[in-house]
């Protein structure tokens, strides 16, 4: 092939390059493995992840669900994983008819009128939600509480700190461990955003329609969003709420836990603001013959056309893990769904109630759950979930002291359908003994 | 060589899930509830009532049925040659797959102690090794989800590097020069960071315009400069030490769009040649799936000087050779994303470099821009290319040939699809009128690279002999062109059941 356009050597077709700036040498990485050798690798790598074994109540942002096989079934058919974005309609209906039904199911459990083709996870989606209520209201002030996530907090605060927002975070009640009522009263005639999470860091369930009557009347946009999806089984949907911009993180919907990533976040707003969404939609069209097809459509938002005027800078989401959470709510459907938010509430509460009972174990919040609860035990969380991962093999939770070193004692627990009774009892028992 | 079009195969309709559900069909089972049922705390007024309504009911092989015949209207790489410009649609091994699946990794939840996530850590700062290794830029941080999160991460830190430089004064440094050939997320992503943009021509042989670019660094106010290279057009830069010199010496940075970087590894590295900051991207270069839109990953890799800026967390190895997480960054631009990144597709990019070996990883960008010169060697009698530059691993070619007999670059791509093969890029970069920008990675062997040229010869005669054929095309797919002017002026965003409609 050198030969055929006329060179003589590999190193040739790098003449463009000026020689002083091309690499003498072999790059400095490892040489090949073999399939073999690489998978014995990885394997033993991932032994060190002694938490990956475990009875697990974690929570947090990132859940455990029951993932139905036919998922990673559809989403490993090579004409899905290895599609292109879809900018070509003719030859890609298959993604773009599996996009129409991902918005169309973030309408249904979220309220909303429209959805986006996916963001690249809740948190970032939360920040892209701040700016277009910023471009809506022409307005700069964003209000958010301590009981908004803390790393969805941090990353809002790095997206929106060159846009002139400024971030407000007002305190969460120390009593019922809900935020709606101090950010109901920090809202002002400057403010775009109130963002309000629910269920909430500790798990607490939100006022939200009390919330969004507050927003409404001072004229700011009430962005409501959520990290365990699966309570859109359960909750009132945020829309009949009458949140503005919905934000959340699709993990719940059969995506594997895989160390934070890649998840999916979910985005839907009200129609009157579909042309300030940011990243790509799917909409219906027709062709000559009168068939229906879909393609990506009101582009004039997207960076591509608009550059630096666009609605985002987003270009590449997480198709594939919107395909995943697509496949997830179809093959669990109307049923799965509520059935599998259902189990959760029950589980957790009858969680809550048996660990409220033991010696030295409260519940210092009084706002009510969905699957997530905070517990303070008798001495410090971090050294008490320590002891239970190496003694008793299991994961209690996550150390609020992590991020809020005032609350030394406090963990989250989550329960969800994957935890037995069995399991959820282990919880129980080792906790008494520690 | 025969060029052989497409033929008609079975291609199955298929509904909207919507339109299949049936009340009271079911896919799935759960376990019993096995804990005694209890009224929950949770008070009526904040609980649904609308029993999710309008939710498909679907047994278990209506949802396979369904997915599988949508998944043959698709086209994708494991089908054949996907020459994006700018895309890198490269093989995606099973292997890597198949890592990414393992149980110890997929199974861990990202706010696992440290010491019980030692192995997902040693991915991610192997991983880091390799990339700072690659690029010549020893910074590096793994958490933005994408090539546009990769840029807004590296502007952000250039932003923050100047404040911190500056003081006050770099209130006055807020331009960001950008090529009239730039992706378009560069511009979005540099007014994210509070920028404002200014364009800097492209010469008439597809490179930065020198004279223009000392020019507008001339004025004091210029922050920094974004370019890719090798360039949108396919041109590898070579004044690249020369203009990272002129950003320097005004005070600015330089930040390299890295989505070309199949052009470069092993061969040249950005860190050489004064780049600052660059973001890759994994699901091009290091071969993660596209997804049909993603997921990605954009990692970011910096100088030293600009190494305190990264996101945080960071992830780095202690003395006694464990790895954990370092809060501890003041200078930090903060968070970008909630946990560590897409670190599946860090799995995924790892397995890659490692069983490509360096002199593996070598070789296939020798194969990628090999293939593009001899896709260019192949078209230039028949296609208008408007640059005499060799390109590197992708190479652009215009419809000024073919449009002097209506045929524009459009429907080119649409006839393509009828030989089989999925279009180049089209109408991009901006710059260049009727553009096709052909990239064929270093994943096609030169049977395919002949089918290939042999259909583009084939449509070029086309459109002498029967233009509106072309015109028309595809012929054979299971829809037509549709009409994508009534859909945006009609947005139908969502499926709705059909009394909705009439209302």
């Amino acid at each position: 092939m050198l030969e055929a356009i006329g060179l003589q050597s590999a190193e040739e077709l790098f003449d463009s390059i000026p020689q002083n700036l091309r690499l003498q040498r072999p790059l400095n990485t490892p040489a090949a493995l073999s399939e073999i050798e690489l998978l014995y690798r990885f394997e033993q790598i991932a032994r060190h992840n002694a938490g990956a074994g475990r009875i697990s109540f974690m929570g947090g942002g990132a859940y455990s669900h029951y993932i139905p096989t036919v998922v990673d079934h559809i989403i490993s058919r090579s004409e899905f994983f290895t599609a292109y974005t879809p900018y070509q309609p003719e030859i890609s209906q298959g993604t773009l008819q599996a996009i129409f039904e991902f918005q169309t199911l973030v309408c249904q459990l979220t309220g909303m009128e429209v959805a986006n083709a996916s963001m690249y996870d809740g948190s970032t989606g939360l920040a892209e939600a701040v700016l277009m209520a910023e471009r809506v209201t022409k307005r700069s002030k964003a209000i958010a509480s301590s009981a908004l996530h803390p790393q969805y907090a941090e990353v809002v605060r790095t997206y929106v700190q060159h846009a002139g927002i400024h971030l407000e975070l007002v305190p969460f009640d120390e009593k019922t461990g809900q935020s709606w009522r101090s950010l109901a009263e920090a809202i002002d005639e400057e403010t775009a955003a109130v963002v309000v999470q629910s269920p909430n860091f500790f798990g607490c369930i939100e006022d939200v329609a009390a919330l969004s009557e507050a927003a409404h009347a001072k004229g700011a946009l009430l962005v409501v969003t959520i990290t365990e999806a699966m309570s859109l089984g359960l909750l009132r949907s945020p829309g009949a709420c009458g949140a503005d911009i919905v934000v959340a993180e699709g993990q719940s919907f059969g995506v594997p836990l895989s160390f934070g990533g890649p998840y999916v976040g979910l985005f839907a707003t009200r129609e009157k603001y579909a042309r300030q969404i940011p990243g790509r939609l799917v909409g219906e069209a027709y062709d000559k013959e009168g068939r229906r097809g879909f393609v990506l459509t009101l582009a004039t938002r997207e960076q591509h056309i608009r550059r630096e005027k666009a609605t985002s800078n987003i270009c590449t989401n997480e198709g594939l893990i919107a395909l995943a959470a697509t496949v997830y709510l179809e093959t669990m459907g109307r049923r799965g769904v509520q059935e599998a938010a259902q189990q959760c509430a029950q589980k957790a509460a009858y969680a809550a109630r048996a660990i409220s009972k033991l010696n030295g174990y409260t519940l210092p919040f009084s706002g009510p759950c969905f699957n997530e609860f905070v517990v303070r035990g008798p001495v410090r969380a971090v050294e008490l979930l320590a002891r239970l991962g190496k003694e008793k093999g299991i994961d209690g939770g996550i150390a609020l002291s992590r991020f809020m070193p005032d609350r030394p004692n406090d963990f989250l627990v989550c329960v969800t359908e994957v935890n037995s009774r069995e399991q959820i009892d282990a919880l129980v028992e080792a906790l008494s003994k520690v | 060589m025969t060029t052989a079009k497409v033929t008609k195969h079975l291609s199955p309709n298929e509904q909207l899930i919507f339109e299949r559900s049936q009340t009271g069909r079911i896919g799935y089972r759960l376990p019993a509830l096995d804990v005694d049922k209890v009224e929950l705390n949770i008070p009526a007024e904040f609980r649904r009532d609308d029993d999710l309504e309008g939710m498909p009911e679907v047994s278990e092989v209506d949802v396979i049925r369904h997915f599988i015949r949508m998944s043959t209207w698709n086209y994708s790489i494991d089908i054949g040659m996907y020459p994006l410009g700018s895309c890198t649609m490269k093989y995606n091994s099973r292997l890597n797959e198949r890592v990414a699946r393992i149980a110890g990794f997929a199974n861990l939840h990202p706010l696992t102690d440290e010491q019980d996530a030692q192995g997902a850590l040693q991915v991610i700062y192997e991983l880091q090794e390799h990339l700072a290794e690659i690029t010549g830029l020893p910074g590096i941080s793994l958490q933005p989800a994408a090539g546009a999160h990769g840029e807004m991460t590296g502007i952000m830190i250039i932003r923050a590097f100047l404040d911190a430089r500056d003081g006050a004064a770099a209130s006055h440094r807020r331009t960001m020069l950008i090529p009239d050939s730039a992706h378009g997320t560069n511009p979005a992503s540099a007014h994210l960071s509070g920028f404002s943009v200014k364009t800097i021509r492209s010469t008439s042989e597809g490179l930065t315009d020198l004279d223009h670019l000392r020019e507008l660094c001339a004025h004091g106010e210029v922050a920094g400069l974004m370019l890719t290279n090798p360039n949108t057009l396919g041109l590898f830069e070579r004044n690249i030490k020369q203009i990272c010199d002129i950003v320097h010496e005004a005070g600015g940075l330089v930040y390299m769009d890295g989505a070309n970087m199949n052009a470069l590894v092993g061969v040249a590295r950005p860190g050489d040649m004064g780049v600052d900051v660059i973001h890759l991207n994994l699901h091009k270069t290091f071969s993660t799936p596209h997804g049909g839109g993603g997921p990605g990953c954009g990692p970011c890799c910096c100088t030293k000087e600009l190494e305190p800026f990264l996101p945080v967390p960071r992830i780095v190895k202690s003395g006694d050779s464990t790895f954990r997480l370092d809060y501890d960054q003041p200078r930090s631009i903060g968070r970008v994303k909630a946990f560590f990144g897409n670190y599946g597709m860090m799995l995924r990019a790892l397995s890659y470099t490692l069983t490509h070996g360096n002199d593996g990883l070598r070789e296939a960008t020798e194969a990628a821009v090999l293939n593009a010169r001899y896709i260019a060697a192949g078209l230039v009698e028949h296609y208008d290319k408007p640059f005499s530059g060799s390109p590197m691993h992708e190479v652009v070619f215009t419809d000024k040939r073919q449009s002097r007999k209506g045929v524009h670059t459009l429907d080119i791509a649409k006839r393509l699809i009828d030989y089989g093969f999925h279009p180049m890029t089209i109408y991009f970069p901006l710059i260049v009128q009727g553009a096709m920008l052909i990239e064929p990675t270093e994943s096609v062997g030169r049977q395919e690279l002949d089918q290939f040229i042999a259909a583009m010869r084939s449509i070029a005669s086309e459109a002498v002999e029967d233009p509106e054929l072309v015109r028309n095309a595809p012929h054979d797919t299971r829809i037509g062109r549709l009409d994508e002017a009534a859909a945006a002026r009609k947005p139908v965003l969502r499926w709705k059941p059909a009394a909705d409609l009439r209302g």
